[in-house]
């Protein structure tokens, strides 16, 4: 007997069946409407019809955060793939599993200039983990099989395919549907353990410090180490501090744990890590917006830096302890290695360093004062906090907005804090939500955004009418580009260059006309109530537009130039 | 520091474009490169000359480790190792005198003269960097050059060590 014969089309689908994808995120066009025709025919893999293709690659991006898994994305050739490039780098930056599959001109034209053609492997080349040209029938399972397993492997990223038109269309060449689900590359092999030597260079340097601070980020997230972290905080009685990435790799009430660090982190978080003696890193990359001035960074410390990317270590600060291995392993092996040297941390040096860290929590630099009636953005937050328990999902978009969030919503659980960290992506927080409302219908999840990025991608209201996304959108409306407007304040001598935004809509009128509920509010005393209701709204998109003071600033804030710890508390006062 | 790097990747569409992009994208040098296929048609080999401290260099070799593409890469400028270039040069050779000079010269540097025009000699010369350059500044003092083309350094360790996927 002969085994059935798929087309180009047919085998995409099947393929993305027999790898489990649920949701696939996309927009049609002519190049891949073979592939839209074979997902109608079937009941496996749901399409999710955006209304822009970044839009697309965000909600997988948030649907991947949320769940873990690869996000799929699904984009025409041409303007399709090209709209798919910020949701690719915002990806990349965050280390994000995805998988884009775009069109591409038939084989024969690719080269020509044809309609709707696009290099688009050339143009995401230096914002993918790996791209194919896929070129044969026969190939597509495999690829995709391939696709998967680079994207969610090691360090994750995001992996684009190309299909040409006509190895997808079913009147051209037919294949068996052939598919190794366990994919093995002679040149793509992860490293998994932490070298056994190095290890144990990291207990002897760790168990020998006074002053230790763990300093994690979003590896700890990726790799779903949270509950090995908490152990190895509480194993040390040290001090966490997690990055932007890494919230809730430690749950935020923790006592242990001391805040966010960085250009807004608590004073407590910068001040811990500037004394350090020894630094263990985990899963974290030492980006600038943590280090402020590098030449200045934690001279004292020995650094141990425990990474899956190789690249990532000793890139922008050398470490001295470097360990090579997925953060969850490597925390296994720290553990096992320290109960083997039956370690107890030592009393005397570990209440000191905590008594002088209790001095600058006692600073409580995350705060801020309800001087007038006014709503503090950040006050919006905490209402936020209460009203949910804690417990919601927080997709965020990017400026102030996000920072209060960071600051204001302690994460208990990993993955409840979804934003874009690295590439900073306006217009990220709507199309994440719902993503990972998709995922968790029966959750609370937020939009948390502003008046600026709201609007990169409020078309996709559309999209959250059309597949029921009731995500609760809470946009914190200062009638400006709050951080522009901050830098401007700061640093360009309160010169507003373009940071107005002077014709704003009615944001409730636009979320009714999408057919959803719009709440505006805007006086300090309705804000609990109103708050109350739009949470209790279960089944429709709330969108909540709260008139914020225009003025306010994040804060704490690390001096330009500085040291980790060089910072302004409030406005015009230094740490 | 000059370093002489050797890639070996699969030689799979678009592979090459990937270690270019790279450089060009970290602002990493390149001063040479070379490309072909090995003995193996589905490997290629790349050897690139570059600069840089051992900071960088230990970036750039982790980043192009990093390609999903590579199979390995290794710096042969750490320890003992042959390194050659190939330069095709055509130079003016009017007269009895400039003839005579330039296979003079050829035959000192143990290049041949692979071609002859009415008033022209194309010479080709396999050498180390040095070697070639110090051919090319004697050429130049004799007479004039008309084109010339240089391959790119290629490489390989001394001995038994070797760059293999083994």
């Amino acid at each position: 007997m002969t085994q059935a014969q798929y087309s180009g089309a047919e085998l995409v689908v099947k393929t993305l069946s027999a790898l489990k994808v649920k949701y696939l995120f996309g927009y049609p066009g002519g190049t891949v409407l073979d592939i839209y025709d074979a997902l109608f025919q079937q009941a496996d893999v749901e399409h999710i019809l955006v209304r822009h293709e970044q839009a697309a690659t965000h909600m997988a991006d948030g649907f991947a955060r949320a769940t873990g898994e690869v996000g799929v994305v699904l984009a025409t050739s041409g303007p399709g793939a090209t709209n798919c490039i910020t949701g690719i780098a915002t990806a990349y930056m965050d280390s994000i599993p995805m998988v884009v599959l775009s069109g591409q001109v038939p084989t024969g034209l690719i080269g020509d200039d044809a309609f709707q053609e696009t290099d688009i492997v050339g143009c995401s080349r230096p914002i993918v983990k790996h791209s194919f040209n896929c070129r044969r029938v026969v190939d597509i399972p495999n690829t995709l099989a391939k696709a998967f397993y680079i994207a969610s492997t090691g360090r994750p990223g995001p992996v684009v395919i190309e299909l040409p038109k006509d190895i997808l269309m079913p009147q051209n060449k037919r294949a068996a549907f052939k598919f190794d689900p366990e994919v093995t590359m002679r040149s793509y092999n992860p490293t998994v353990k932490g070298h056994h030597r190095q290890i144990k260079k990291a207990v002897n340097t760790i168990s020998q410090a006074k002053r230790l601070v763990i300093y994690s980020g979003g590896g700890v997230i990726i790799a779903s180490a949270a509950e090995l972290l908490t152990e190895l905080v509480e194993k040390l009685n040290a001090p966490v501090t997690n990055t932007l990435m890494g919230l809730g790799g430690v749950s935020g009430l923790h006592d242990n744990f001391i805040g966010m660090l960085g250009m807004h982190g608590s004073l407590e978080a910068n001040k811990a890590m500037a004394n350090a003696d020894v630094i263990l890193a985990l899963g974290a990359r030492f980006d600038d917006r943590v280090t402020n001035n590098v030449n200045k960074f934690c001279p004292n410390a020995t650094i141990v830096h425990v990474d899956i990317d190789p690249t990532s270590i000793s890139k922008t600060i050398n470490a001295h302890i470097p360990v090579v291995g997925l953060v969850d392993v490597v925390i296994k092996q720290l553990l096992n290695e320290l109960e083997q040297q039956e370690f107890t941390p030592n009393p005397a040096d570990n209440q000191n360093w905590w008594q002088q860290i209790e001095q600058w929590r006692a600073v409580k630099s995350v705060s801020y004062q309800q001087d007038d009636g006014k709503i503090k953005p950040q006050r919006v937050i905490e209402a936020m906090y209460q009203i949910t328990q804690g417990e919601a999902y927080v997709c965020s978009d990017v400026g102030q907005h996000q920072m209060f969030a960071a600051q204001y919503y302690p994460f208990a659980k990993p993955r409840q804090w979804i934003n874009s960290g690295g590439l900073g992506t306006m217009g990220f927080g709507l199309p994440a939500a719902m993503g990972v409302k998709l995922a968790f219908p029966d959750s609370h999840v937020i939009c948390i955004t502003g008046d600026g990025s709201i609007q990169m991608n409020i078309q996709e209201l559309s999209t959250c009418l059309q597949y029921n996304l009731p995500v609760v959108i809470i946009s914190l409306n200062n009638r400006s580009l709050g951080m522009v407007r901050q830098w401007q304040d700061m640093v360009y001598g309160g010169r507003h260059s373009s940071s107005y935004m002077e014709s704003l809509p009615d944001f409730v009128k636009l979320a009714e006309s999408y057919g959803h509920v719009g709440i505006q509010i805007n006086t300090l005393d309705e804000l609990d109530d109103k708050l109350q209701q739009a949470f209790a709204i279960k089944n429709r998109l709330v969108f909540v537009d709260v008139l914020v003071d225009e003025n306010e600033h994040v804060y704490p804030m690390q001096i330009r130039t500085g040291a980790v710890d060089d910072m302004w508390i409030k406005k015009g006062v230094k740490a | 520091m000059r370093r002489i790097l050797a890639i070996l990747l699969e030689n799979e569409a678009g592979s090459l474009s990937r270690i270019v992009g790279l450089f060009s994208q970290r602002a990493f040098n390149i001063e040479s490169l070379t490309v072909a296929p090995t003995e193996d048609a589905s490997l290629s080999r790349i050897t690139i000359v570059t600069k840089g401290n051992d900071k960088i260099l230990e970036q750039i070799v982790k980043q192009v480790n990093k390609l999903i593409d590579v199979i390995k890469i290794t710096d042969l400028t750490e320890r003992s190792h042959v390194e050659r270039e190939l330069l095709l040069i055509k130079v003016l050779a009017m007269n009895e005198k400039s003839r005579s000079e330039v296979k003079r010269i050829t035959d000192i540097f143990r290049g041949s003269i692979i071609d002859i025009g009415k008033q022209i000699y194309t010479i080709e010369l396999t050498g180390d960097v040095e070697k070639i350059n110090a051919f090319i500044q004697v050429l130049a003092n004799e007479t004039e050059i008309i084109e010339s083309v240089r391959s790119g350094c290629v490489g390989i360790a001394r001995g038994d060590k070797a760059l293999s996927v083994k």
